[in-house]
């Protein structure tokens, strides 16, 4: 089974590339609001796993990130 | 006293800071591996700069997971002095010795330079040789050291005396134009609340000889032998 963890910063917190980007969409002309840049962790894993305990021991900084499971 | 020196895959200044120690301090230090899963016989572990595993996931993480990172927690909470330079202050974090996380500088470069600091107490084993409020002079050398803790634990730390090193300029003024990478409140280090945990972005192994420039980093090993 296929499982992803998107890992992104959290909410107020600066986010230098995410703000990169934005700048430079809307430097394109595009109506873009925020861009957050974060990125995506691929498992490959057996039925019944406990993603949400590898995400918030090992993958994700609570501190600093949030994250969503797909 | 005797010295371990921290060694991950992808450290790169334990040479160096094995180097002060044996050479300039003649103390007595010893290499210990990511595999090592006891600290016994030290006074002091030093966790050095570099980019340990790489930097993958996020700095320090991969390296806080491992037996030496249980290790240092447990050597930590006998009481033993820790010290954490850079890549090591980043390890120190993702093992919650000290509060707060690293992250990417504000201007998404990799600096490389000299910085002024304040040395906000000098009362730790780490900083007895210097003077409250004294300006010193020690390179940077990060991509990932932007100082972030909640506000509301940043007022713990200050009136705990947590705070240990501010960026600022020449004439010690902290404030914005003396921030090198957007840390939160100029901190370039900081202290848990016992004191025996200190991790520092600058590297003052790099600056403990004439011939490379300065010496302010010599105070700081020279008050751990104080």
């Amino acid at each position: 089974m296929k499982v992803r963890v998107l890992i992104l910063p959290r909410r107020g917190l600066l986010d230098p590339e995410g703000r990169a980007v934005k700048e430079m969409l809307q430097d394109e002309g595009f109506p873009v609001r925020d861009v957050k840049v974060g990125k995506v962790v691929e498992l490959d894993v057996e039925e019944g796993t406990d993603i949400r305990a590898i995400a918030e021991k090992y993958l994700v900084n609570p501190l600093v990130e949030e994250y969503i499971i797909e | 006293m005797r010295f371990a020196v921290c060694v991950f895959p992808g450290s790169n200044c334990d040479y160096d800071t094995y180097y002060v120690i044996r050479d300039l301090l003649g103390q007595e230090v010893r290499f210990v591996d990511h595999h090592t899963h006891k600290l016994s016989g030290f006074d002091c572990v030093v966790i050095p700069g570099g980019f340990s595993f790489g930097d993958y996931l996020r700095a320090g993480v991969l390296a806080s997971k491992t037996p030496l990172g249980n290790a240092i927690v447990e050597f930590a909470q006998r009481g033993g002095l820790v010290l954490g330079i850079c890549n090591g202050f980043q390890i120190l974090t993702e093992l919650h010795l000290l509060p707060g996380a690293l992250l990417r500088n504000e201007s998404m470069r990799f600096l490389c330079k000299d910085v002024y600091l304040t040395v906000e107490n000098s009362s730790l084993p780490f900083t007895k040789k210097f003077e409250r409020g004294e300006v010193i002079r020690l390179p940077i050398a990060h991509g990932e050291g932007r100082y972030y803790v909640l506000q509301e634990d940043l007022k713990l730390m200050e009136e705990r005396g947590q705070i240990v090193l501010r960026y600022c300029d020449e004439e010690g003024k902290v404030g914005p134009d003396s921030n090198p990478n957007g840390s939160v409140a100029n901190i370039a280090g900081v202290c848990n609340k016992e004191g025996n945990v200190f991790g520092l972005m600058p590297h003052p192994e790099r600056a403990c000889e004439d011939l490379l420039g300065y010496r302010d980093g010599l105070l700081l090993w020279h008050s751990l032998l104080a």
